[in-house]
């Protein structure tokens, strides 16, 4: 077995404008990926959006200086994340296509293997 | 040492790569250790086929020198080996014997999985299953060595970590699955057949290594028709490739092609796939292409070809897969059917498609169709355009030669 993260990634401004059904969908979505991956699921969040983010990186002299917003400006935010338990890819890849995000077109999700330190 | 035993590794190599490296594999489950223990293991074939002779069996030979000299490392490196990320594969494998065609098929549905992008898809294929080095893959696809060789070594890498598994989809997702080795298979053959660059015409190793692929998916799934459908087009495409060339090395389009040379083996397998495949499902992409190339190996001349149909199969090979480069095919046959007017209007919009911008073959159609309605100057621009858009030396003579008889009208 392998820990995968799973990151969800999308467009705030459409994620702000979704419809009450697109809303369900994506709850639904949720739902049935939890249903399906069970106890594999070994953590799961939503995230608030990259606007209230602060990042740290270092300032000329190497200190850890704050600013705000994420750490890349793009487009696209993280919007939350599972950690999930799986044997191999194709696994994953059966439980994260049943996220709402896999397929509203305005979003995604990447799946990152967790390296295993032993 | 004799060139007897340098052939017969060479043709082992070519034969049995596959399934020596996939069976390796499948013990290691560490792709690199398998493609090390598989190059020993013809290293040893040189050295040992000298003095012994060679084997009756030469793919079984290799397969266990290959085995023997994984398990030794294996064994000097039971520690690390378990620390490191491996293959995934079944754990309810068959016995090694009877597991050597799943494990290529294994092998090949791993390197294409929709994970990795296609280029990288392509690029472990050829290297790992085929057994093409990696300078080898690297000319067959414009990029310097050292691009190929991250590329190769990013995907091996990626099928390790991200447990990309080694082992044939489950029947829901293979029809799926079929289809992105099938577009693998197909790109590496088209490649093959007219190389993107260099003096040869055709590069035999890939269109050799194309053809094993869709043979061996062909004989492990018989019953998919798209797997026959792509065999048979690749076959009838193959049966004309003698002819291709003249005795000179000029490049022979199919009116000039000595239609009593074409391989009547591989046209009458590829028409049996064919019809076989069409009888088992509505056609694809493929069945279609292969139709189209079936009715030119049927025609008995290039006169007799039946343009008519051709256009037709052009019609609905449009809807199953609209491209640009099949309007431009479709708009050639029209050509052919009509009269030039009638091409070079059908290829009068293409003209402006972005997709086509770059594509020599546009250039060189409009330039034929200009030449035959003796608009002698444009056709020379035409030509010249082709010409900048090619980089096959066969490709160039025959645009140059071209160029020259227009020139002398001007």
């Amino acid at each position: 077995m392998a820990k995968y993260l799973l990151l969800i990634h999308g467009d705030e401004r459409e994620w702000a404008a979704m419809s009450a059904q697109e809303r369900q969908e994506l709850d639904e979505g949720h739902r049935a990926f939890v249903a399906a991956a069970g106890a594999a699921v070994l953590d799961a969040r939503e995230l608030e959006p990259a606007s209230v983010a602060t990042t740290l990186r270092a300032d000329p002299a190497g200190r850890p200086t704050a600013t705000d917003g994420p750490f890349l400006e793009t487009k696209e935010a993280v919007g939350g994340y599972y950690l999930v338990e799986a044997g191999d890819l194709d696994e994953v890849m059966g439980l994260a296509a049943r996220l709402y995000e896999a397929s509203a077109g305005h979003s995604g999700v990447e799946i990152r293997p967790v390296v295993d330190h032993g | 040492m004799s060139d007897e035993v340098v052939a017969a590794v060479a043709d082992a190599h070519r034969r049995e790569w596959a399934r020596v490296f996939a069976t390796t594999a499948h013990l290691t489950r560490d792709l690199d250790l398998a493609e090390e223990c598989v190059q020993e293991a013809y290293a040893q074939a040189l050295r040992s086929w000298a003095s012994s002779g060679v084997p009756d069996r030469p793919g079984a030979w290799l397969t266990t020198a290959a085995r023997n000299q994984a398990r030794d490392v294996l064994r000097r490196q039971a520690v690390l080996q378990r620390a490191l990320p491996r293959l995934v594969a079944d754990e309810s494998v068959p016995g090694p014997e009877d597991a050597l065609d799943d494990d290529r098929l294994r092998l090949v549905f791993t390197c294409c999985h929709p994970a990795l992008s296609r280029d990288a898809q392509i690029a472990v294929t050829l290297r790992l299953v085929c057994g093409l080095s990696t300078a080898e893959v690297a000319r067959a696809f414009l990029v310097p060595e050292s691009t190929m060789a991250a590329r190769v070594t990013r995907a091996k890498k990626k099928i390790t970590v991200a447990r990309i598994p080694y082992r044939v989809p489950s029947p829901d997702q293979l029809a799926e699955r079929v289809g992105a080795v099938l577009e693998v298979v197909h790109l590496i053959f088209t490649t093959g057949h007219t190389a993107p660059v260099g003096a040869r015409l055709v590069r035999r190793d890939l269109v050799d290594c194309a053809l094993g692929l869709a043979r061996m998916l062909h004989l492990l799934m018989p019953n998919d028709a798209e797997i026959s459908a792509l065999l048979a087009l690749m076959l009838l495409i193959d049966a004309r490739t003698g002819t291709r060339l003249s005795a000179t090395g000029r490049l022979l389009l199919l009116s000039e092609q000595d239609r009593t040379r074409w391989d009547s083996r591989l046209i009458d397998e590829g028409i049996g796939l064919l019809t076989d495949a069409l009888r088992r499902r509505p056609p694809t992409r493929y069945a279609v292409e292969a139709a189209i190339a079936a009715v030119h190996a049927e025609a008995p001349t290039w006169r007799h070809t039946d343009w008519t149909e051709i256009v037709g199969l052009y019609d609905v090979l449009l809807q199953l897969w609209p491209s640009p480069v099949v309007e431009l095919n479709r708009a050639v046959a029209v050509g052919l059917r009509d009269g030039p007017q009638a091409g070079l209007d059908a290829l009068t919009p293409l003209s402006a498609d972005p997709a086509l911008a770059g594509y020599g073959y546009l250039s060189a159609a409009r330039a034929d169709f200009l030449r035959q309605l003796h608009q002698w100057t444009q056709a020379a621009e035409a030509y010249e355009e082709a010409l900048i858009l090619s980089d096959n030396d066969v490709e160039r003579d025959f645009l140059t030669g071209r160029l020259g008889e227009v020139r002398l009208h001007l």
